[in-house]
C-alpha cells in the first residue's frame, strides 16, 4: 500500500471514531436544554435529575470528542500538507473561528453545567446549558462550512501561484451546501441522542428501576425522535440529496449505481453494482423515482457513469453505492421505529408495550451505522477530489511523510482508541446503572 | 498585516504556555505534592474545570496557523510528523486521566490515572521545549518548502534529529519552569499539606530554574550564534530578559512570603516574557531553514493574502476578547481553594 492509502485509511479511521462522540453531544445539548426548561416551568425535580444524569454521560463524550478531536485539526498539516497550502487560506479561517466562538464557550460553560448547579441558581444552570448547546452547534456550522467547501467551493479566489483565497466571505460561509448539510448532519445528531435517550430509558422501564424518569425521559426522546427522523428525510436529506444531483454528478450515478443515462430513471432499492460489467445485479426499483427525486421532474435526465470519463469516477464506486443504501435504508426503518413509538406514547401505553420498548432498548447503534454510512457517502461522493473540481485527493498529501511514519501512527491510533473504547463502555455502562438519582454538584 | 498576525499567533501560543503550562506543571509534581487520594483530588479538583479551555488555546492557535501563514502550517506539521503524532497521543493521555481517575474509588484505577496524568504531562512540557528548541534552531526546509526531520539523528546523518543536545536543553529548561510554575499555581488554589508541599517544591523548581536560566541563555549564544545576534541587534528586546528574571525572582519570593496569586502573576509573567523576547527576536522568521536562508518561511513568504488576513482580523478579534472574557469568568467561578470537589463527576 502506498502512502496515499494510510493517510486516506488514517483520516477515515480518526475522524469516523471521533464523531461518535460529537453527534451524541450536540444531539444531547438540545434534549438537555429542553429537559433544563421543563424543569424551570414545571417545577418537576425529575427533569433536573434527568438533565444532570444526561449531563454526566455528556461530559464522558465530550471529554472523549475533545481529545479525539485535537488529532484531526493537526491531521490537516500532518497529513493533508499540500492541502493545508492550498486552501488553508479559506478554510483555515473556518478552523480558527471554531476555536475562537464554539470550544471556548463550549469548555468555559460546560464546567459551569457540571460544577456548578448549586452556586448559579436555576436560572444561571439554566443558561450555562443553553451555552454548552450554542457552543456546540456552533462548531458543528464551522466544521460543516468546512467540508461545505471541500464539496462545493464557494467564496474563494485562486491565486496564479494556485493557492486559494478568501473572495466573497459571505458566499464561503453561507454556501448553500452548509445550510443543507448543516440542517441534516444536526438533524441526524438529534435522532442519535434520542435513540440513546430512549434506549436508556426503555432500559429502565424494563427493568422497573427509576419508573418515572423513564417515563419522563421516554416523552422527550421520542418526541423528539419523531420529529428529527421526519425531518431527516424532508426536507434537509431531500435538499441536500438534490445539491448532489446539481453538483455533483458522478456522485449521484454510483450512489444509485446507475451506469446508462436516461430520463426517467429508476430508483434502486436493492441491488450490487458490477463495476466490471456496468451493471445492477439483482436490482428491486421504483419505476422512474429517481428523476422525479433528484431534479423533480420525472422526464429529467440522470447521467450514468458511462458518460462520465472514468478518471471523474468516485474511486469506490461500490462502497459509495452501499453506504449510500444503507442511510437511506437505517432512516427509513429508525422513522418507522419511531413513528410507531410515538402513537403508541400518544395513546399514553408506550411504557407498557414491552415489544416497543425491547426495540428501543437495542435500536441505539443504527443511528450511529446511520450517520457514519451518511458521512461516507458523503466524503466517497466527493472523490477523487479533496476540493471538488479543484484540488485531487491524490495531490492533497504530506510529500514528506512516508508510508511507514502513516502506518506506524495509524496503528497506534488503532490501539489507543481501542483502549479508549474500552474505557467509554465501561464509563457509561456505570451511570446507566446508576441511575439519574444524584444529588447536584 | 503580515506582524499583527505573527504576533496574535505568539501571543496566543504564549497563553497557551502560560494556561495548559500550569497543567503540565501540576501533573509535574503530582505525584509528590499529594500523596493520599483526597490529596489527588485536590490537586485534580483545582485544574479540572479549567485544563480543557487551556488546552482550546492550542486548537485555536492551530487554527490561526493554518489560516494565517498556510505554508508555514503545512511545513511544520508534516515535516515534525512523528513528533505532531507525539504529542497529540500525549494530550489524549493527559485528558483522560483528568477526566476518567474521577469515575471509581478503585485504589488500582486512581494510581494507574494518576501515574499517567504525571507522566503525561511531564513528557508535554519537555516536546513543548523541545518544539521550541527546534524553532530556534532551525529546521531542514529545502526548495521544496518542505522537510522531513527524524525524531533523532541516525549515526553520520547530514541533518540533526528534532532531539539532540540543544533542544534538549530547552526540554530540560521547559521541565524545571512549568513544574515551578504548576507548583506555584497549586500552592495558590490548594490548602493544608498540599498547599504546603507545593511551596515546598515551588521554591526549589524556581531555584532550578534560575540556575538553569544563564546556562540556557549561554546554549543560544553559542549554538545559535545568528539567533542571539538578531536578538542583541533589536535593542528593544534588551529589556525583556532582565523583566523576566525578575518576574521569576518575584514569583519565587511572593511564593515564600505566602503570597500566592502574586507568585502566579509572576510565574506567568515570566514565562510570557521569555516566549516574547523569542519570538521578538524570531519574527518575520516562522521556519528558518538550516539548509539556505532563501528557504526560510517567513510571515511574509507563508501568509495568505492581505485581504483574507484583514477580512479574518475582522471575525477572529471579537473571538479572542470573548475567549479572554470566558476565562476570567470561569477563573471567577472557581476561585478560592479546591478540595477536591470538582474532581468528582
Amino acid at each position: 500500500m502506498d502512502a496515499l492509502a494510510w493517510h486516506r485509511i488514517q483520516f477515515a479511521f480518526t475522524i469516523t471514531y471521533h464523531y461518535l462522540f460529537p453527534q451524541l453531544t450536540m444531539g444531547l445539548a438540545l434534549l438537555i436544554v429542553i429537559m433544563k426548561a421543563l424543569a424551570l416551568r414545571r417545577r418537576d425535580s425529575r427533569w433536573d435529575d434527568l438533565a444532570r444524569f444526561w449531563g454526566r454521560v455528556f461530559a464522558i463524550n465530550f471529554g472523549l470528542g475533545v481529545v479525539t478531536g485535537i488529532p484531526m485539526e493537526f491531521q490537516f498539516g500532518t497529513n493533508w500538507a499540500r492541502f493545508s497550502d492550498t486552501a488553508g487560506g479559506v478554510v483555515g479561517l473556518t478552523l480558527a473561528l471554531e476555536g475562537l466562538f464554539a470550544f471556548f464557550a463550549e469548555s468555559a460553560f460546560l464546567g459551569l453545567f457540571l460544577f456548578g448547579e448549586k452556586r448559579l441558581g436555576p436560572r444561571g444552570h439554566f443558561f450555562a446549558a443553553f451555552m454548552v448547546l450554542l457552543g456546540s452547534w456552533l462548531s458543528g456550522y464551522f466544521i460543516v462550512v468546512t467540508n461545505a467547501f471541500m464539496q462545493h467551493p464557494a467564496g474563494y479566489v485562486a491565486e496564479p501561484n494556485g493557492r486559494l483565497e478568501l473572495g466573497r466571505l459571505g458566499d464561503f460561509l453561507f454556501n448553500p451546501w452548509a445550510i443543507w448539510e448543516y440542517a441534516h448532519t444536526m438533524t441526524a445528531a438529534v435522532v442519535t441522542a434520542s435513540f440513546v435517550v430512549c434506549a436508556v430509558a426503555a432500559y429502565w422501564n424494563l427493568m422497573k428501576q427509576f419508573e418515572d424518569h423513564a417515563r419522563a425521559a421516554l416523552r422527550i426522546g421520542v418526541t423528539a425522535g419523531v420529529l428529527a427522523c421526519a425531518l431527516l428525510a424532508f426536507p434537509t436529506g431531500d435538499q441536500h440529496g438534490k445539491l448532489v444531483a446539481k453538483y455533483q454528478p458522478p456522485a449521484l450515478a454510483a450512489m444509485e449505481g446507475k451506469f446508462e443515462s436516461g430520463t426517467r430513471a429508476d430508483l434502486a432499492i436493492v441491488g450490487q453494482p458490477n463495476v466490471g460489467e456496468r451493471r445492477l445485479e439483482n436490482p428491486i426499483v421504483v419505476p422512474e423515482l429517481l428523476s422525479f427525486l433528484a431534479y423533480g421532474s420525472f422526464g429529467a435526465t440522470v447521467e450514468g457513469l458511462d458518460d462520465v470519463p472514468r478518471d471523474q469516477w468516485p474511486d469506490s464506486v461500490e462502497l459509495l453505492y452501499f453506504s449510500y443504501h444503507i442511510m437511506v435504508g437505517l432512516g427509513t426503518l429508525l422513522l418507522a421505529l419511531m413513528g410507531v413509538a410515538a402513537i403508541l406514547l400518544w395513546r399514553g401505553v408506550l411504557h407498557r408495550t414491552k415489544a416497543v420498548l425491547w426495540m428501543l432498548m437495542l435500536a441505539f447503534p443504527f443511528p450511529y451505522i446511520a450517520t457514519t454510512a451518511g458521512w461516507m457517502t458523503a466524503e466517497l461522493g466527493r472523490q477523487p477530489w479533496v476540493v471538488y473540481g479543484i484540488l485531487r485527493t491524490a495531490r492533497a498529501t504530506s510529500p514528506r511523510v512516508g508510508a511507514g511514519d502513516v502506518a506506524f501512527s495509524t496503528l497506534g491510533y488503532a490501539g489507543l482508541y481501542a483502549l479508549l473504547s474500552v474505557l467509554f463502555l465501561y464509563l457509561v455502562a456505570r451511570e446507566i446503572a446508576r441511575g439519574p438519582t444524584q444529588a447536584p454538584a | 498585516m503580515h506582524a499583527t498576525w505573527y504576533f496574535l499567533l505568539a501571543g496566543m501560543l504564549a497563553a497557551y504556555a502560560v494556561l495548559d503550562g500550569f497543567d503540565f506543571g501540576a501533573g509535574i509534581v503530582h505525584l509528590f505534592v499529594a500523596k493520599t487520594d483526597a490529596e489527588r483530588r485536590a490537586v485534580l479538583g483545582a485544574i479540572g474545570p479549567l485544563w480543557d479551555g487551556n488546552e482550546v488555546w492550542l486548537i485555536a492557535s492551530g487554527g490561526v496557523l493554518f489560516f494565517a501563514f498556510p505554508r508555514a502550517y503545512s511545513a511544520a506539521f508534516s515535516g515534525l510528523y512523528l513528533a505532531l503524532m507525539l504529542v497529540l497521543w500525549l494530550l489524549i493521555l493527559r485528558g483522560i486521566s483528568i477526566e476518567l481517575r474521577s469515575h471509581s474509588k478503585h485504589p488500582l484505577w486512581c494510581a494507574a490515572w494518576d501515574a499517567t496524568f504525571a507522566a503525561s504531562s511531564s513528557a508535554m512540557a519537555i516536546v513543548l521545549g523541545v518544539a521550541l528548541g527546534n524553532v530556534v534552531r532551525g529546521v531542514p526546509i529545502d526548495a521544496t518548502g518542505y522537510f522531513e526531520q527524524d525524531l533523532f539523528a541516525t549515526p553520520g546523518g547530514a541533518q540533526p534529529g528534532a532531539v539532540d543536545p540543544f533542544t534538549a536543553v530547552f526540554g530540560v529548561f521547559a521541565f524545571t519552569v512549568l513544574g515551578a510554575h504548576g507548583a506555584t499555581f497549586l500552592a495558590w488554589k490548594t490548602s493544608g499539606s498540599v498547599h504546603d508541599r507545593c511551596r515546598e517544591a515551588g521554591l526549589r523548581l524556581w531555584l532550578a530554574s534560575l540556575v538553569l536560566l544563564p546556562f540556557v541563555t549561554a546554549t543560544i549564544a553559542l549554538g545559535e550564534p545568528g539567533f542571539f545576534g538578531r536578538f542583541m541587534a533589536r535593542a528593544p528586546l534588551w529589556l525583556l530578559p532582565p523583566c523576566a528574571a525578575a518576574a521569576a525572582f518575584v514569583a519565587r519570593r511572593s511564593l515564600a512570603d505566602g503570597r500566592e496569586l502574586r507568585a502566579f502573576l509572576a510565574s506567568s509573567a515570566f514565562i510570557a516574557l521569555m516566549l516574547f523576547a523569542t519570538a521578538g527576536a524570531m519574527y518575520p522568521t516562522i521556519l528558518r531553514s538550516t539548509i539556505d536562508p532563501a528557504f526560510t518561511v517567513s510571515a511574509h513568504s507563508a501568509a495568505s493574502n492581505r485581504d483574507s488576513l484583514a477580512v479574518g482580523l475582522l471575525l477572529c478579534t471579537p473571538g479572542i476578547v470573548l475567549a479572554v472574557g470566558y476565562l476570567a469568568y470561569s477563573f471567577r467561578a472557581f476561585r478560592g481553594k479546591s478540595d477536591g470537589a470538582a474532581a468528582r463527576h
